[in-house]
């Protein structure tokens, strides 16, 4: 782990309201929403401040896009800084959350938004890489970082 | 028996289930299914272990005689079966290689490979059984010896590859070493002459290679051509010349024969040339997809078609598989949704269709 924050002055946002959604939809487990999604994985904890994806403005609605036909699930995010490192921690984070949410035949694409990374192209690779992302979760050091992600808002 | 003018059907078998996690990789044991002897055959899971399924001889179906538990602490990646049988290494992302015996009724694990820095993902052993590659995330390829009495000895680590080494295959009949990897390329490893080992060619993006992370190699039966499918969604055939290959002397460099593109729209993570000519794949669609050589293509530039395509051959990404080598035509695949399957390929009458 680096000593040192990489980003130590990160921009918050406040976070978006939360619109309620009804419980009563007759397809409410067929459909894939993205917005059901991205509440899922709005409030993981950035892995070096104390504030969630959502108010780092890393995540937004817009980061969630699924195509019901393929069968894909495809989501964006946007690092705080463009040398950020912990770019494919957030990846983990990001499957790792995901993994029961939706059904087992859809595929789940992770990647930064354009331009927002130095190693845009190296990261991408690295965080659609099925194996080196089961390797990483088995790392018990990674594995506790994104644990805490995760449930910290719950602790 | 004409691949060409022939239509198939890949039957499912049956579901081989028991893993509590992801199957990585299946391999069939050597000399089994035929003669009388039950097909074996071996799988290895995100559960940390290894199953060995046995086909009955009455039934036909295949039960689990055997999981090779409490060695590897993270995931199994990958096994292989020594060319006489005895053996079984696996691979696994707690860095370590196992070796197995079959002991009795039960495996035993007689060694236990360490060096690599982090997880192997492959073993492969030569054709005599006299040497055993693996290979990591650590970008090293090594080679062992095999010595008497279960031991094991390291002859060679192999650096070269600037990124993480997916797959190391022995040539079917050379001491010549395959491997590919995360750095999109596959390097081909010989030796000097005393365990003086050298990589001798690269297979990069600039020779026809592939522009993404190459995840499985396989040879056709006679060893002149190869296989190769990638991230890149393509699969790629390359070729060599037997008799220089066989001859020992220089280098029988390896040349790109055929691209197979828009067949698959996501990773392919495994290629397997049956005995017969047909190319398996198994990749991150679901889907198993068959090729076979054209008959009517030149010598020089052979072309490839697809034979047939299963669709949703598992409910999730097909990461293996393979062909018994038994001459039965069966294939099992290995998937992300915890279970193996075992199919037969079945040729239908030139006048019957596939039933839907």
């Amino acid at each position: 782990m680096t000593l040192g924050l990489i980003n130590a002055n990160p921009v918050v946002h406040a976070k978006k309201e939360r619109v309620a959604r009804p419980l009563d939809d007759p397809h409410a487990d067929d459909a894939v929403d993205p917005l059901e999604i991205y509440d899922y994985v709005r409030d993981i904890r950035d892995p070096e401040h104390p504030y969630s994806l959502e108010q780092l403005s890393v995540l937004s609605e817009e980061s969630i896009t699924v195509d019901e036909k393929l069968g894909r699930i495809l989501i964006t995010f946007t690092p705080t800084i463009q040398h950020c490192s912990m770019a494919t921690v957030i990846g983990l984070c990001l499957r790792e959350k995901l993994k029961d949410c939706f059904p087992a035949h859809f595929k789940v694409d992770i990647k930064v938004a354009p331009g927002s990374h130095a190693d845009e192209e190296a990261v991408n690779k690295q965080l659609n890489d099925k194996e080196r992302v089961a390797a990483a979760l088995e790392n018990p050091n990674l594995r506790q970082l994104v644990t805490e992600c995760l449930y910290s808002s719950e602790l | 028996m004409s691949l060409v003018d022939e239509s198939f059907e890949l039957k499912e078998l049956q579901v081989l289930e028991g893993h509590a996690d992801r199957v990585w990789s299946v391999a069939w044991k050597p000399a089994t299914g035929f003669d009388g002897v039950p097909a074996v055959l071996a799988s290895c899971s995100g559960d940390k272990t290894v199953r060995v399924w046995e086909q009955s001889p009455s039934s036909g179906s295949f039960q689990c005689k055997a999981v090779l538990e409490e060695t590897h602490t993270r995931t199994v990646r990958s096994c292989a079966w020594s060319p006489s049988g005895k053996l079984l290494a696996t691979a696994s992302f707690d860095a370590t290689t196992a070796v197995w015996e079959h002991v009795g009724d039960d495996y035993e694990c007689v060694s236990t490979l360490e060096g690599h820095e982090n997880e192997v993902k492959s073993i492969s052993w030569n054709a005599s059984g006299s040497l055993l590659a693996t290979c990591g995330r650590d970008k090293s390829v090594w080679i062992w010896e095999v010595l008497p009495g279960n031991e094991f000895e390291c002859v060679s680590v192999l650096q070269g590859h600037t990124q993480d080494v997916k797959m190391v295959q022995w040539h079917p009949n050379m001491d010549i070493l395959f491997s590919c990897s995360y750095d999109n390329t596959i390097k081909v490893w010989a030796e000097d002459g005393d365990d003086d080992w050298h990589c001798v060619q690269t297979l990069a993006e600039a020779n026809n290679g592939h522009t993404s992370t190459v995840w499985a190699l396989s040879f056709n039966a006679t060893g002149d051509k190869m296989a190769t499918c990638s991230d890149d969604l393509t699969l790629k055939i390359w070729g060599s010349d037997l008799l220089t290959i066989q001859s020992g002397n220089g280098s029988a460099p390896w040349k790109h024969i055929c691209t197979l593109s828009g067949y698959h729209d996501r990773t392919i993570f495994s290629v397997h040339w049956s005995r017969e000519g047909i190319i398996a794949s198994g990749a991150a669609d679901d889907a198993i997809r068959l090729f076979a050589e054209d008959g009517d293509g030149l010598v020089d530039e052979p072309k490839y078609h697809l034979l047939l395509k299963k669709d949703k051959a598992h409910d999730m990404d097909v990461n293996s598989v393979q062909w018994s080598s038994a001459g039965n035509r069966l294939l099992a695949s290995a998937s992300d949704d915890g279970t193996i399957k075992i199919w037969e390929l079945i040729s239908l009458a030139g006048d019957q269709k596939p039933p839907l």
